[in-house]
């Protein structure tokens, strides 16, 4: 299933047997064109970028590397290949063949899914603009502009769908998806993490680990949708994902990797000598961990939600590995864990799991993102230091759902107003912690070096050696 | 083939390093056999299934995936091995690892310089994980000569130099025990680029000077081949004359077995002789560096050369307390007193010795002139035997273990 890159608009959804739909996104593209001009990665006009394209959704295909300039990137439309006789999964359709065209009934609520789906990606873009002025490396900043023109490519995959499958309604939501502005006061992004600033690197790296994981879980979800062009989406994004995911994990190792060699060197674990010697002191990345990671845990919705069930009973948005999970897929009866506050504590209560998907999915991206916190941790433990990054407690820093009336603690105690305010410099970053590592955002940009914050990576992107000028300025 | 010959089928199995893998799960969502699996902890691929179509190589977002082991197909990794892996196992023989693979120096020489301990051997099971092939001959480093200084006394026959590279802005990140390599400038007589050269590290992984991007390598000048004729070594002669500011290409870094153990009580025995001396001497200093972390385990060193003054690092090895490193030299020219060898002095302390071989967290070393090799070899026997155990038996489980790593030449 080759892409057609003869098209102006590459995709191997046979556009060109539909003008009518061929039409509308051409007139959408160069408005997507000057959204990114206004808001994407500040002053890249002329550079050229070593980036992965897809050219083909085989996977021999779609990690094709070559200089691109971003604005001539071949953003696209990709499915993954049709699985044949799919049926739908799980809820009140189960084993119904999957709907090619949406579902009258349950048009605005898949809709409303494509839409908060679709908002993340122009959002984050939006979010990491500055961040090319401060890089620590040409390894790092072709990174950053991957995962930019990917957040691009996935706006236009959920742009496809509306334009496909809603009609007007459709075509006026994909406007608006480049009319919001992250952190807008006016008009912003429709979830609230997606409103933060992301002021530094650090910031990117948990952004790229903490927020972009709840994009993989949300992205899994959907992939297993009744709904099948968006499942096939999905899963095709999901190939992508991953290396944002990457970014984040291996962003993160490498701080961590530098520091300790500092505190090894240095026989110290003082914060103001390690800052002096120009590192981040490892209780700084521990409050930007449990920043990040709580915002995200916001992401997840409402602990006990009845549009959760609904959409699961409808087939539009299944768990995650849906299909592998061995039960009647019904959740008839089913009961699940949640947090609820009484008495003054956090306790655990029982509520039907058809209604706590949300916290189920919560629970999934735990696991997922405490695994890779442990693989930071290996780092820190090879050096011999005594030190352990920590995921804080699931309800800590809540801004969503019955939990954010409380103050807990990342321990999971609940406690009073002043004694959150007292200590909630320890648990998230300060502003001196962010005027700290603002501090050591300088440029890198000749090929092989990096700041002395981070360390070099284990291997370069697409083999290629430490000192490739992965991107060169024109 | 004479009717006796077994043949051993040797596959390329295909492996994922679990330091680089971030667990996305795109490789077993690509493969269209299903080999790939995983757990809680690793993904990783099943050789039985695997049949190396590759589909899952240019999706994987980390370079994980790209790992091969030529292994005997009986040996081949199982699942649980996989499993339970933090780092990959270091490749049993050179030259078929990635997609870039050694120069092929580099192969002829490692092999050489390790036939010593009878075959294969794996690093330390708490090693760090090393770096290799970073740089090639096509795609040098360029290093910064930044000292150059003579070890040896002036009344030396030999001329022994500590020299210092500096690597500016590019990562040339090395362990102690890794080796670079260097490729002297111009042709040799043929016309033909020079062969590349391989020089142990003389400093610990930090740095000759730490946080500067540095490393110190031990080079003696050479002034007569094997057979004592005179010949003038091309590569030494080059890096002995380099003046501080001079130039150099350096490829590598290389080496994935002879590295130091990490853990907290881990013991090193150590025999060198003359420049061998480069690897011991980045041990003891990363050990040195360390002293107030207070992790224990015991450092013995027997070391040998002609004449004190020929023996690179006298003088600061001598400084070094009693309690932190228990020192052996051995000098075979002294004046008036008897010839004294390595091996002579590892029969005198044949108690520690045996004692330090039978410790599991003992880690030994042996670098120097291949002629040494022998003499060691049966100094270690004797004191086994001496003290009730069979080296014979203890050889092939300490390279099982990691434990015995043997670079001559």
């Amino acid at each position: 299933m080759n892409v057609d890159y003869s098209e102006k608009i590459p995709n191997n959804v046979n556009l060109a047997g539909n003008r009518t739909l061929q039409r509308a996104l051409e007139q959408w593209q160069p408005e997507f064109l000057n959204w990114w001009t206004d808001t994407g990665p500040e002053g890249t006009g002329n550079t050229d970028v070593y980036l992965r394209t897809a050219v083909s959704v085989e996977p021999k295909g779609w990690a094709h590397f070559d200089y691109v300039k971003m604005r001539d990137y071949r953003w696209g439309i990709f499915l993954a290949p049709a699985e044949a006789g799919r049926k739908v999964n799980f809820g009140a359709h189960k084993g119904e063949p999957a709907w090619q065209e949406v579902p009258g009934e349950y048009r605005a609520n898949l809709r409303r899914l494509i839409v908060t789906q679709g908002d993340t990606e122009p959002a984050s873009v939006e979010q990491q603009r500055h961040l090319g002025l401060t890089c620590p490396s040409l390894y790092d900043l072709r990174n950053l502009f991957q995962v930019n023109v990917e957040e691009g490519r996935h706006l236009w995959a959920m742009v496809y769908l509306l334009h496909a499958h809603f009609g007007r309604d459709g075509r006026e939501e994909a406007e608006a998806l480049l009319m919001r502005r992250s952190g807008d006061a006016d008009n912003p992004r429709i979830l609230g993490a997606f409103n933060e600033p992301t002021p530094d690197w650090l910031a990117f790296f948990m952004f790229t680990f903490f927020t972009d994981r709840d994009g993989k879980y949300q992205l899994c979800s959907l992939a297993e949708s009744g709904f099948d062009p968006l499942a096939r989406t999905c899963r095709f994004m999901l190939t992508e994902e991953a290396h944002h995911m990457f970014v984040g994990e291996s962003g993160i190792g490498r701080v961590v990797q530098r520091t300790c060699e500092a505190m090894v060197a240095h026989k110290t674990d003082d914060v103001g000598k390690l800052r002096a010697l120009g590192v981040i002191d490892l209780p700084t990345i521990q409050r930007y961990l449990n920043f990040h990671f709580s915002v995200t845990m916001d992401l997840f919705g409402s602990d006990v939600s009845s549009n959760a069930a609904t959409f699961y009973t409808s087939g539009l948005k299944g768990r995650f590995e849906e299909t592998k999970i061995d039960d009647d897929h019904l959740l008839n009866g089913a009961m699940y864990p949640v947090l609820e506050i009484r008495d003054g504590a956090l306790v655990t209560s029982e509520a039907p799991t058809l209604n706590a998907l949300n916290e189920k999915l919560r629970d999934d991206f735990i696991r997922d993102a405490a695994a890779g916190i442990e693989r930071w941790n290996k780092v820190i433990e090879k050096q011999g230091i005594p030190f352990r990054l920590k995921a804080p407690h699931k309800a800590f820093h809540r801004r969503i759902g019955p939990l954010a009336a409380a103050h807990i603690d990342p321990a999971g105690n609940v406690v009073s107003a002043a004694g959150w305010e007292a200590k909630a410099a320890e648990w998230l970053p300060s502003a001196a912690d962010q005027a700290f590592v603002a501090s050591l955002m300088g440029r890198v940009v000749e090929p092989g070096r990096f700041a002395n914050w981070i360390a070099p990576p284990a291997r370069g992107v697409d083999n290629k050696p430490a000192d490739f000028a992965y991107v060169r300025f024109g | 083939m004479g009717t006796h010959t077994q043949t051993v089928e040797v596959i390329r199995q295909h492996l994922i390093d679990p330091e680089i893998c971030i667990r996305c799960n795109t490789c077993e969502e690509t493969c269209p056999v299903d080999a790939v699996t995983h757990d809680a902890r690793n993904y990783v691929v099943d050789a039985a299934k695997c049949n190396g179509c590759n589909e899952c190589i240019a999706p994987c977002p980390t370079g994980a995936i790209d790992n091969w082991r030529s292994v005997q197909q009986s040996e081949a990794y199982t699942l649980e091995q996989q499993l339970s892996w933090d780092t990959l196992p270091p490749q049993q023989e050179a030259g078929t690892e990635t997609a870039s693979s050694l120069p092929n120096d580099v192969v002829r020489i490692t092999a050489l310089a390790t036939s010593g301990q009878g075959g294969t051997a794996a690093p330390p099971w708490s090693a760090a994980h090393p770096y290799v092939n970073l740089y090639t001959i096509e795609r040098p480093a360029i290093a910064t000569v930044t000292g150059n200084f003579r070890l040896t006394g002036g009344g030396a026959s030999s001329d022994i130099r500590h020299i210092v590279l500096d690597f500016g802005g590019a990562a040339f990140p090395v362990l102690e025990g890794q080796t670079i390599g260097i490729v002297p400038p111009g042709l040799d007589a043929q016309g033909r680029p020079h062969h590349l050269r391989l020089y142990s590290v003389a400093s610990p992984r930090e740095g000759e000077r730490p946080r500067y991007n540095n490393l110190a390598l031990t080079v003696k000048r050479v002034t007569e081949d094997h057979d004592r004729q005179p010949v003038a070594g091309v590569a030494s002669n080059f890096l002995c004359d380099l003046a501080k500011g001079d130039e150099v290409k350096v490829v590598g870094p290389y080496g994935t077995t002879f590295l130091m153990p990490n853990h907290p009580g881990s013991s090193l025995l150590m025999v060198c002789t003359g420049t061998g001396s480069a690897p011991m001497r980045a041990m003891t200093e990363r050990r040195r560096r360390r002293i107030a972390q207070k992790e224990g385990g015991e450092l013995m060193l027997f070391f040998g050369a002609r004449t004190p003054d020929e023996l690179p690092y006298f003088g600061p090895l001598q400084k070094l307390p009693k309690e932190f490193i228990d020192i052996n030299f051995a000098f075979s020219r002294v004046a008036g007193a008897q010839k004294q060898y390595v091996q002579d002095r590892i029969r005198e302390r044949s108690a520690d010795v045996a004692r330090l071989i039978a410790d599991a967290n003992c880690h030994i070393y042996v670098c120097g002139l291949k002629d040494m090799e022998d003499g060691v070899d049966r100094a270690f026997r004797d004191a086994c035997r001496a003290h009730g155990s069979d080296w014979d038996q203890c050889l092939p489980e300490l390279r099982a273990q990691g434990r015995y790593h043997v670079e001559t030449y």
